[in-house]
């Protein structure tokens, strides 16, 4: 045992003393952190706080686009620009161009009448249904033109769909309410009443958004919730930098000739690495929890609210970062140079996490990920503390993501030991 | 009849990539309390004997005896036996000397009391105690090498590897190793030791082997060897013996 806890002094010792291996391990994983959350959060508020700012150049002078208007402002979305009925679709463009806003819209100068045209046409079509009479429309006056949309490229197609299915539903309901004052008015000859009118449109059935947790509370998560387990786990696979570099320099260097030439096993500086790496793992998850509770508030971010079940939590850390210390030292035992551990662990980091969901979400990946997703251990490690901090479970809702997970391990374990023994060294 | 500290019967051995054995049907027998010097030119099996001796390599065929140990069947065991001190710098670099003997002395297997007792001996003697918490990264190479000896004699070993433990380093720190290892064996420990510096090694050996090709050309009493082939230093009978041909070309 006090060979043990010598060896792990030892390695205490040196890490503490690797600053630039300390800055890997805890500097550039907390600034990581900060600046995707922060990012992210903005994106967040961007949609669901911040309204868009959206040019609109009204060329027709009717009551219709002013409706239309009136309903884009409704959405909630959109902080609204007028600009001159006489703009021209250069200077349009160039506004866009030039950042004054991300979008411009321009209505033509016919809306009115083509909108009121058509709106005709089809309740005339709807009262011949009903056998009723209707008067006679020219069928080409209900061709509305296009409404012309106007955007910054730096906009994801996503979003762009999302503002056009905004502007459509307005657009919708301008529609309907036309075709049904039209309707009103050829059955009763007098104007459809606002009361009735407002009634008709306006009393949209409300969508509830219920986040579905696994114990029933009703938080909606935030980017710290999203982001904080994510960037703390590529912090724990980033200690494949520091172990891995360490155990090929220790391989190299003289220290190792004489470890074995001494009456014990290597196992015992595996052990200890394994302990002293797994505390760093530990340690990294309480720097950068700790952070996201108490200082994201300060910087404006939003506070990371713990899971539940805390001791799903440290046993879901301590699995994770068990599997990452593994992993570490397994690039250790086969890497011939420090180059190759450091290159070949950090790019192979970011490879994992990438297929494990760390930086796309996994039910965004192509089908023909599923099986490769699987053999990240990132991505049962981000399940787990999905499970835990987005879905609000508990240790037995997560152990069907820690058992594949632990399996990694155990291989991970085997092929160090296989390797070990295949140079002799244990 | 003097016990034997080093007993190597009929050992062969080969690299993987190299069918010709470096070593073949190797006998040698060095006596307990010896101070034994092992030379040759580059590539003569030197280098491969200690390793085998250390078991830094694992022997083939034939037995290596240590004391009354065959590492063939116990190498942890034999492992308490020895110390080495490689011609390497082996130990962390990150570490002082007190941290170093402390890590080195537990994998020796010694108590926490006696890593103490032996970390102050050694220091002092070996004129490191004004740096005993440094790191040995910013140390002189002398100072590094009495590092390394320190370590490999941590634990009092009865025998002692050593492999050029004074290249690199000035006359004064030459001539403190040099009268430091006399102690030890005055103290019992034999001293297997190989280098280049042929001058000093007359004035540690007492008795030298000479292999070439994996062959002992000369084993005996240094004094003797000079007499028999007329030679009045080591260097000179190295040559005579070798030839003056390069060898690692």
């Amino acid at each position: 045992m006090f060979k043990l806890w010598a060896t792990i002094i030892k390695d205490i010792r040196i890490l503490t003393r690797d600053k630039v291996g300390i800055l890997l391990m805890f500097g550039m994983p907390i600034l990581l952190v900060i600046i995707v959350t922060s990012i992210q959060n903005s994106t967040f508020q961007l949609i669901d706080k911040n309204k868009i700012s959206l040019l609109i150049a009204n060329r027709d002078t009717g009551k219709i686009s002013k409706e239309f208007i009136q309903s884009i402002d409704k959405i909630g979305m959109f902080k609204l620009v007028p600009l001159p009925k006489n703009e021209s679709n250069a200077t349009v463009m160039a506004r866009v161009k030039g950042k004054d806003a991300l979008l411009a819209l321009i209505i033509p100068n016919d809306f009115s009448e083509k909108m009121d045209g058509k709106a005709k046409i089809i309740a005339g079509k709807a009262l011949n249904t009903f056998g009723l009479e209707s008067n006679k429309t020219d069928p080409k006056s209900g061709d509305v033109g296009p409404i012309t949309l106007y955007y910054q490229p730096i906009l994801q197609e996503s979003f762009r769909r999302s503002i056009q299915g905004a502007i459509y539903s307005a657009l919708q309901l301008i529609e309907s309410k036309q075709i049904l004052k039209n309707l009103y008015f050829s059955i009763n000859e007098k104007p459809l009443p606002a009361r009735l009118e407002n009634e008709l449109l306006d009393n949209k059935i409300t969508i509830n958004e219920i986040p579905v947790s696994k114990n029933g509370s009703r938080s909606n998560p935030n980017a710290s919730q999203h982001n904080v387990p994510a960037w703390t786990l590529f912090a724990m696979f980033f200690v494949v930098i520091s172990l891995g570099g360490s155990m090929v320099r220790e391989k190299l260097s003289g220290s190792f000739i004489r470890l074995k030439t001494l009456p014990t096993n290597y196992m015992v500086a595996l052990i200890s690495k394994q302990i002293t790496y797994l505390a760093v793992t530990m340690l990294q998850a309480a720097v950068i929890f700790a952070i996201g509770i108490w200082l994201f508030p300060l910087i404006h971010l939003p506070a990371l609210n713990l899971p539940v079940d805390v001791f799903g939590l440290i046993i879901v850390s301590l699995t994770c970062g068990w599997c990452a210390v593994s992993y570490a030292i397994c690039i250790g035992v086969f890497a011939h140079t420090p180059e190759q551990a450091n290159g070949f662990g950090a790019v192979s980091i970011v490879i994992l996490a990438a297929i494990g969901g760390l930086m796309v979400p996994s039910f965004a990946m192509p089908q023909s990920f599923a099986l490769v997703m699987k053999l990240s251990p990132m991505h049962w490690c981000l399940e787990a503390y999905y499970g835990l901090f987005l879905e609000g479970g508990t240790l037995n809702d997560v152990l069907i993501n820690i058992i594949p997970l632990l399996l990694i391990t155990i291989c991970l374990q085997a092929l160090s030991i296989a390797g070990l023994k295949m140079k002799n060294l244990i | 009849m003097k016990l034997s500290a080093v007993n190597i019967s009929d050992l062969t051995f080969s690299y993987p990539a190299q069918p010709v054995p470096i070593l073949s049907k190797f006998n040698l027998e060095i006596a307990k309390g010896e101070r034994f010097g092992l030379f040759g030119p580059n590539g003569a099996g030197k280098t491969t004997l200690m390793n085998l001796m250390t078991g830094l390599l694992i022997l083939e065929t034939g037995s290596i005896q240590l004391l009354d140990v065959k590492i063939n069947n116990h190498r942890k065991l034999a492992n308490k036996l020895f110390g080495y001190v490689p011609q390497d710098f082996s130990f962390y670099q990150e570490l002082s000397p007190a941290e170093n003997l402390e890590f080195f002395g537990a994998w020796y297997g010694l108590s926490r009391q006696q890593i103490k007792l032996r970390t102050n001996e050694l220091l002092t003697v070996l004129g490191l105690e004004d740096v005993r918490n440094k790191p040995v990264e910013k140390f002189s190479g002398g100072m590094k090498r009495r590092v390394n000896l320190a370590i490999g004699v941590m634990h009092n070993p009865a025998l002692l590897f050593l492999d050029e433990p004074t290249v690199g380093v000035d006359v004064q720190t030459r001539f403190a190793i040099i009268d430091y290892l006399k102690q030890l064996n005055e103290n019992g420990t034999t001293l297997i030791y190989t280098s280049h510096q042929l001058s000093e090694a007359e004035g540690l050996c007492e008795r030298i082997a000479l292999i070439d090709d994996g062959k002992i050309i000369v084993n005996d009493n240094l004094d003797a060897l000079l007499v028999k082939h007329k030679q009045i230093g080591l260097e000179g009978l190295f040559l005579n013996l070798t030839g003056k041909n390069y060898r690692d070309v």
